[in-house]
């Protein structure tokens, strides 16, 4: 029996992005209904990490300058004025936590508030929201949007994989607006906590008309043990680096060291000790960062006197910064009615063609997820829920094959496929066009077998999977598609035949569809209409 | 990947089936749960931080399953090492939330930049 619900806001993903969403849409006064894939409080990367804010004190000149420094190296694609109120939203949202985080009380007697360590922050924003009455559905994956007459969002289908038959009981929500806060699109690369991070949201938004942006900006990488999700980069920070023979690898003095270590892998094995961290933090790393001492210890490692083998984990759109388009100021995407927070949303307008790294992604997760969630509020406060009127569900790959149904494990070949051109770091850190070429023909190939073949499975993990397939498969073509489109190196999309900055190329590549896709140049810049709070920041 | 439920220390809480992003686990009527989806595991190690009877072990390696000795892991010491280090449960107030050091392993981490070679 389906379980059927209205409500004001529905919240599509439980990690930071989607929490502060739903927390902001209740503040506001709504009825809010948060659905997770998994469970809200440790899906999605923050609950595995530890995630810094951007965090800039309202004094004009320092903020000014924080937005000037950050937008010139951001290779013309960013904007400062979302810049600006990224860094003032950030700061007046994230001390309202405090209730629920136990924050440290550094030097002055000021509480620390804008580095937090991640299980316990999502263990906070849980309870911030369930004390804001937010109705949490875990191990309630969306499915599909539903759609009005008229185009615009009116909810969403998914299953709730723990429970009925085995196929799971499905659920439907009815919404005045739909937030899609599903995070970034790992690939299945094994970043930590990014298992759940297969494009759904993308997926969803796009077959309901919605574009992306920035998908090209997909190429993070972050360095862990091999065979180990620990991708914290804080601590190798004091890393050293050799290859087999025992010469250590130049990476060049910069803390990015990316590209050395992937042309050093690409050569052979390459090994690491953090022997220059010192005593003093060895000490009191395990209060730092919990976790990323537990895999040397259950292995006999001690990383700080032996050298251990290493890999780069992709991180595709995560710590990239593409995602779904924004329309407005309210992070509303090109569909009325449904809108985009934290990692599923583009991130170029305020970090550009570089990472947003941890600390200002952070911040638009709680900025970008603040403005939606009161958006969406008002929304439903100004048209009402319309939970009334007929709807039409707007999914297909995975859901509706136009054709006959595989009969084999099709969600694993497509995974694997996409697994295959989207994790080689010769192929996603040295793009070449005819190669990009080659991965968009298979990858269009990948598609036509999903949307003919792939069908929901028979339990509820097999349903799930067949949607993340096709999720996946539709985020590698509008990645692909949009690498090939930019005949440039800018940021971290680099090419390796085209190793210059093309000026006649510094806008941004929306792109989009699912049969055909398409990219195109994209230099509008969603207006701020909102009068900055006081006190307002001045951007040169 | 997780590899074991230590069936002796399991309360059948199902605290794992829950809180497991990734819905690794089945619970059982009348017994702990067993590990349903070993492929879906994400290598988290969060169903071990919420398990307050550190019934759980996540192998370290993620991309395939490993052969376990579950005997010496629990003489090892390693079980609950997650929650003690984060001060959960009756642990709180022993281990206290460090976190807002991290930027100093960033900022002590970083190498002197060479001077640019004209």
């Amino acid at each position: 029996m389906t379980l059927t619900l209205e409500t004001d806001v529905l919240v599509i993903g439980g990690g930071l992005a989607g929490c502060w969403a739903a927390i902001a849409a209740a503040e506001a006064g709504a009825e809010v209904i948060l659905a997770d894939k998994g469970y809200c409080g440790t899906s999605g990367v923050t609950a595995t990490a530890g995630p810094n804010h951007w965090w800039v004190p309202p004094d004009p000149e320092k903020r000014a300058q924080a937005v000037r420094e950050r937008n010139a190296r951001a290779l013309g694609l960013a904007d400062p004025r979302w810049m600006a109120r990224i860094i003032d939203t950030t700061w007046r949202t994230l001390p309202t936590l405090a209730a629920y985080y136990e924050h440290s009380i550094t030097a002055g007697g000021v509480p620390h508030y804008q580095s937090l360590r991640g299980p316990e922050y999502l263990r906070a924003l849980r309870r911030y929201a369930e004390a804001r009455g937010v109705r949490i559905l875990d191990h309630s994956p969306a499915l599909e949007l539903l759609l009005h007459a008229d185009g615009s969002a009116a909810g969403a289908r998914g299953v709730r994989r723990q429970e009925g038959p085995p196929a799971g009981r499905d659920w439907t929500v009815r919404a005045a607006g739909v937030i899609v806060a599903t995070g970034g699109c790992a690939f299945l690369a094994k970043l930590l906590g990014s298992r759940n991070n297969t494009g759904d949201g993308h997926l969803m938004a796009a077959e309901a008309g919605a574009r992306l942006s920035g998908m090209e900006f997909s190429t993070y990488h972050t360095v862990a043990e091999r065979h180990s999700t620990q991708t914290r980069s804080a601590s190798y920070a004091f890393a050293d680096y050799f290859d087999a023979a025992g010469r250590e690898i130049d990476t060049g003095g910069d803390p990015d060291v990316t590209l050395p270590l992937a042309r050093a892998l690409l050569a052979g094995p390459v090994y690491a000790t953090l022997a220059r961290m010192p005593v003093d933090l060895r000490a009191i790393l395990p209060q730092i960062q919990p976790a990323i001492l537990l895999p040397f210890q259950r292995q006999g490692i001690d990383p700080f006197t032996q050298r251990f083998t290493i890999t780069l984990q992709g991180e595709g759109t995560v710590r990239g910064t593409g995602g779904l388009r924004l329309a407005d100021e309210d992070c509303q995407t090109d569909v009325p009615g449904l809108y985009a927070a934290g990692d599923a949303a583009t991130r170029e307008l305020i970090a550009g063609a570089i990472s947003g790294g941890g600390a200002q992604n952070s911040a638009w997760a709680v900025s970008s997820g603040t403005w939606a969630g009161q958006a969406v509020a008002r929304l439903a406060h100004d048209r009402g829920r319309r939970a009334e009127t007929p709807v039409e569900a707007a999914g297909g790959a995975g859901l509706r094959p136009r054709g006959t149904p595989a009969t084999a494990d099709l969600s694993r070949l497509l995974t694997d496929g996409v697994r295959a051109e989207m994790l080689p770091y010769d192929k996603i850190l040295f793009r070449r066009g005819p190669v990009l070429a080659r991965s968009l023909a298979t990858l269009d190939g990948l598609w036509r077998d999903a949307r003919d073949h792939l069908a929901p499975g028979a339990d509820a993990t097999a349903r799930v999977r067949a949607r993340e397939a096709a999720a996946l498969v539709a985020c590698a073509r509008w990645s692909t598609a949009t690498a090939l489109a930019r005949p440039e190196t800018r940021g971290l999309h680099r090419r390796e035949d085209v190793a210059t900055t093309d000026p006649a190329l510094a806008h941004r590549l929306s792109s989009g569809g699912l049969d055909e896709v398409w990219v195109a140049a994209d230099i509008t810049v969603p207006a701020i209409t909102a009068p900055a709070a006081a006190p307002a920041t001045q951007v040169a | 990947m997780i590899e074991l439920v230590l069936a002796d220390r399991c309360t059948d809480c199902d605290t794992c089936v829950q809180v497991c992003p990734t819905n690794v686990f089945d619970a059982q009527p009348g017994g702990p749960p067993v590990i349903a989806r070993q492929e879906d595991c994400q290598t988290c190690f969060l169903c071990e931080l919420y398990c307050q009877s550190d019934a759980l072990y996540v192998a370290p390696n993620c991309d395939e399953p490993v052969a376990v000795d579950a005997e010496a892991i629990v003489a090892s010491g390693l079980l609950g090492q997650f929650r003690r280090d984060s001060g959960w449960h009756e642990w709180a107030g022993q281990s206290p939330n460090l976190h807002w050091r991290m930027g100093e392993l960033f900022a002590r981490g970083r190498k002197p930049v060479a001077a640019p070679t004209p």
